[in-house]
């Protein structure tokens, strides 16, 4: 039988029982073989449940530093008899399947191309332990030590993680030490040894390994954030858990005892927002996260956010939708809920964070954003990035870096006869000045509303005050064009005929399918989109290809549509690449249906080795 | 309303606050709600209190909803910032600027379409959050800016002016509000302004959630015979259980009364309510009581006005989340940022 050989490139998947804490023996894994220098990318496949529902979490182990979701199972860690035989079914040929042997295997299909891998774990534990929580909990470190044996991973990577897990508390360090040579010595002694393998290299150097909610809500904090309000939603309630977190110990008066920041956890989507918008309005840095029904809610305020021209940063952790959709299933489906949220003629600025790294950086970004623009900001991330702990660049701050307070008009300016119009375009750039309340006792107040107004912020319903103000914000979003962050470029080696658009979360998969591409002789070029709105070189890009794909994870190609919307593009040059079942887009899928599409088009090979 | 303007010239001889202000720097633009609204009496009603309280106008952040009533803020008040926020929402966005910055005072305005209907949700948790402001009710039990449909505090039984009866219970926002917390809580009448202007300083003063449910008739959809939120019909019904002089914090005490016939509640800010009880069996400290007394009276068909509950020992959000004294809108980047070297250590735990 064929047997699956790798080193340092594999996935292996665990399929677990939600709530049996099998997430983090899993993470411990991964982790280890980062500590080896060696890159991984986890992912937590998780069900809308505390406990009892199948949850699946993958580790992929990549030399080559590919953090997107390659497709396929070379090892199915098998400890969920509910969902044993799609697991079974998921194995690629010649890989290998983990299972308890303590009982007969379920019925079902088995398959005689895939080795299976007993080792009677259940019988073990209940041996070693006889506290049915701790058998439980043990279990999972018992098959991560025979696992290790199998791998070839460094027991003693394991055992620091465990000193640094359990620091003080030596009763239990010593139990998972116990139960990790239990399962050590198993494998050791009983298992035969399997095709694949974790090697030591140096790959992983100073990247860190983290979530993008932790990094989104330290992006905050760095970006002087002072007001979160929220509302729960999976997948992004741990953005103002990690922000509180953090301020806790990094936001508060050391001579007082002051907390710097205050959180405010509101009745639902409806207020959160509002207090952003109240908190923006008064001259505070605040933000919100949701997730696309979140977004729904906020819609109309949104909108007055817009049109009274008031800071506001939301951080959209998008999820399957429409409705409730898959609460804990990854897309990039918000797009066009976001790109023209509310009622009216509106557009909203996007950013899109392509890992933890952008996170940070983009959400701090978005507040400087936020109030230059005076306009609400979207850092669009997804279950994806947000929720999975990923391998990326370490967080980076200048010291001495100032926030970008935008156009905001003083005492001192007032007094010196400047001509305020809160709604005035007096610099040309579409920008107005605003004051905080309280700001001068004569001159400066003014009356937000959301109807419309003339430039000195009067009530108006006068058609030439309203197109003033309308002509005006468009010229403030095509300011917005040199604001927002630049696509990225990734060229081919060779010149190509072909163009690709991507975003958010697609990025590891898509780069590791560019290099499969190639080495089919398909080149094509990269360009990552950053922001929105569009800059005039995306269109350029567009322009010099014959024609482009553009890669999402959504049903409807909404990037596509705001393309053509925003950018003027002839839909016929955009090739949809969809994906939109609601796990993670994979570099295999990317590379099939590219590859496909670029055969149908009927492309002659231009040379031997290169087709298009 | 009217179409004159107002004359921007003051008389000279017009008296001065004690922070060098006249009644009329108090005002704002004109109103454009019908004539004799109970609206606008509220209004003057608060530019009086807050000539009275010697506030100065811009550090009045005055917020609202959507209605007619929503609409006074630009009435009154015409130097400070306003907010005419979305239908309903303006307790979230009032919230978030107190969260902003403490050192305002907060003013919302509101009515019984935009507080007892779309914003019923957000009129009970800025109660329960405490949140340091004075929320005003202009109640009149109708929608008069889409012409005349009852309004969740209409009565049970009450005539609309188009001659349907409203069988839908009415909501009490003044119940709801102590059940919700709130520290202060008080029913007005448009009408009786000198029952309102001291219920509206004390208010101000009063450090947490203020509200005042302000019965405030509707002139064109809402005061006719059948209407329990007609003039006549609030007139005849009114109860009033106390009478309070708000007294500023060092303000000399001229008024003697006898004794036994006042009560003096002292507030954070070490400002005094001085209430004379209507009632004697009244006692506005004891929420539970308070409440009783309420629904007590309103079996009777009898509208319970005046102050109705002050909790003296009020706490507001700020306190309750532990915030710096100094307003957060105020911090720069040397305050906020935890900086490079933090970084390098939560990266360094992120390996």
């Amino acid at each position: 039988m064929q047997k699956i050989e790798a080193v340092n490139d594999f996935v292996v998947k665990f399929a677990n029982i939600n709530g049996s804490g099998s997430a983090s023996a899993n993470e411990l894994l991964a982790r280890a073989i980062l500590r080896m220098g060696v890159p991984v990318s986890p992912r937590n496949i998780f069900p809308s449940n505390i406990q009892g529902l199948p949850t699946w979490f993958e580790v992929r182990v990549t030399e080559n530093g590919y953090l997107g979701r390659r497709g396929g199972v070379d090892m199915m860690v098998t400890m969920n008899p509910q969902t044993w035989e799609q697991d079974v079914r998921e194995v690629e040929p010649g890989g290998y399947l983990f299972h308890d042997s303590s009982k007969p295997l379920p019925r079902g299909k088995l398959r005689d191309d895939i080795h299976f891998i007993g080792m009677p774990l259940t019988e073990i534990t209940n041996n070693a332990y006889d506290d049915s929580r701790q058998r439980q909990l043990f279990k999972n470190i018992i098959y991560v030590g025979a696992l290790a044996n199998l791998l070839g991973i460094d027991a003693a990577e394991i055992e620091k993680l465990f000193a640094e897990q359990y620091k003080g508390k030596e009763k239990l360090l010593d139990l998972n030490r116990q139960a990790l040579a239990l399962g050590r010595e198993y494998a050791r002694e009983n298992l035969k040894a399997i095709g694949l393998s974790v090697e030591r290299r140096d790959r992983v150097g100073d990247k860190i390994f983290v979530d993008g909610n932790t990094a989104a809500a330290l992006g905050c904090l760095y970006g002087g954030a002072t007001v979160c309000a929220w509302y729960p939603i999976t997948p992004s309630s741990s953005i103002p858990e990690a922000f509180q977190k953090y301020a806790e110990k990094l936001r508060v008066d050391p001579d007082s005892g002051g907390r710097r920041y205050a959180i405010v956890q509101a009745e639902d989507e409806l207020a959160s927002i509002g207090m952003v918008v109240g908190a923006g309005w008064n001259g505070a840095r605040a933000f919100t996260a949701t997730s696309g029904p979140g977004i729904s809610l906020m819609s109309e305020f949104i909108g007055l956010a817009y049109f009274a021209e008031i800071p506001a940063v939301l951080i959209n952790i998008q999820r399957g939708g429409p409705s409730t959709g898959m609460p804990t299933r990854t897309q990039q489906s918000d797009i066009l809920a976001c790109a023209y949220a509310s009622h009216g003629d509106t557009r909203h600025v996007l950013l899109f964070p392509d890992d933890p790294y952008e996170c940070f950086e983009m959400s701090a970004q978005a507040l400087d954003l936020a109030e230059r623009l005076q306009t609400p900001v979207f850092v669009m991330s997804d279950l994806d990035i947000g929720m999975n702990q990923r391998l990326c660049r370490p967080f980076a701050w200048e010291d001495g870096r100032e926030y970008d307070r935008g156009k905001v008009m003083t005492r001192e300016a007032l007094d010196g006869g400047a001509d305020f119009g809160r709604y005035l375009d007096s610099d040309g750039d579409g920008i107005p000045y605003r004051t905080y309340p309280g700001t001068h006792p004569t001159k400066g107040g003014y009356f937000t509303r959301g109807t419309s107004k003339n430039a000195y912020a009067i009530y108006s319903e006068a058609g030439a005050d309203y197109t003033y103000n309308m002509q005006r914000l468009l010229r403030k979003f095509e300011t917005a064009k040199s604001l927002v962050p630049w696509p990225v470029l990734t060229a081919a080696k060779y010149p190509a005929r072909f163009g690709a658009i991507f975003y958010g979360s697609t990025s590891p998969a898509m780069h590791e399918a560019l290099d499969a591409l190639a080495d089919q002789g398909i080149y094509i070029n990269a360009l990552r989109i950053r922001a929105f709105p569009f800059q005039n070189e995306i269109a350029d890009f567009i322009a010099s290809h014959t024609r482009v794909f553009v890669i999402e994870q959504n049903f409807d190609g909404q990037l596509k549509t705001l393309l053509v919307n925003e950018a003027g593009i002839n839909p016929a040059s955009l090739i949809p690449v969809l994906h939109y079942d609601g796990t993670p887009i994979t570099a295999r899928f990317i590379t099939r249906e590219i590859a496909e599409r670029v055969s149908r088009l009927n492309v002659r090979p231009l040379r031997e080795d290169r087709v298009a | 309303m009217t179409y004159l303007a107002k004359p921007k010239l003051h008389h000279p001889t017009l008296a001065k606050n004690k922070v060098g202000y006249t009644r009329r720097d108090y005002e704002g633009k004109i109103s454009t709600l019908c004539a004799g609204c109970g609206h606008d009496s509220i209004s003057a009603a608060i530019i009086q209190a807050c000539w009275e309280l010697d506030i100065q106008p811009h550090r009045v952040a005055k917020l609202s909803g959507i209605g007619c009533s929503s609409k006074t803020p630009d009435y009154f008040l015409g130097n400070s910032h306003g907010f005419n926020t979305v239908h309903g929402r303006m307790p979230s966005v009032l919230t978030g600027a107190y969260l902003a910055n403490r050192d305002l005072i907060y003013l919302g305005v509101s009515g019984d379409g935009d507080s007892a209907s779309i914003g019923f949700g957000q009129f009970a948790h800025v109660m329960r959050r405490g949140v340091n402001m004075t929320y005003i009710v202009e109640n009149n039990g109708v929608y008069g800016l889409t012409k005349g449909q009852f309004s969740a505090t209409a009565d049970k039984g009450s005539k609309s002016k188009r001659g349907q009866i409203n069988n839908d219970a009415p909501i009490d926002l003044v119940s709801l509000a102590l059940l919700m917390g709130a520290t202060f809580v008080a029913r007005g009448f448009s009408g009786d302004k000198a029952q309102l202007i001291p219920l509206i300083r004390a208010a101000i003063a009063h450090q947490g959630a203020a509200v005042i449910d302000v019965l405030s008739p509707c002139i064109a959809f809402n005061n006719h015979a059948g209407s329990t939120k007609s003039y006549d019909y609030v007139r005849a019904h009114n109860e009033a259980v106390t009478r309070l002089d708000f007294l500023p914090p060092r303000e000399e005490i001229t008024v003697d009364y006898d004794e036994g016939e006042v009560t003096d509640v002292r507030q954070h800010d070490g400002s005094i309510i001085r209430l004379r009880k209507r009632h004697a069996d009244y006692d506005p400290t004891d929420r539970t009581r308070a409440m009783t007394y309420i629904q007590e009276h309103a079996a009777l068909g009898e509208l319970v006005t005046g102050l109705l509950y002050v909790d003296p020992e009020s706490s507001d959000l700020h306190r309750q989340i532990g915030s710096v004294d100094v307003p957060l809108n105020t911090l720069a980047a040397a305050e906020l940022c935890p900086g490079a070297g933090a970084l390098d250590k939560i990266n360094a735990g992120l390996r």
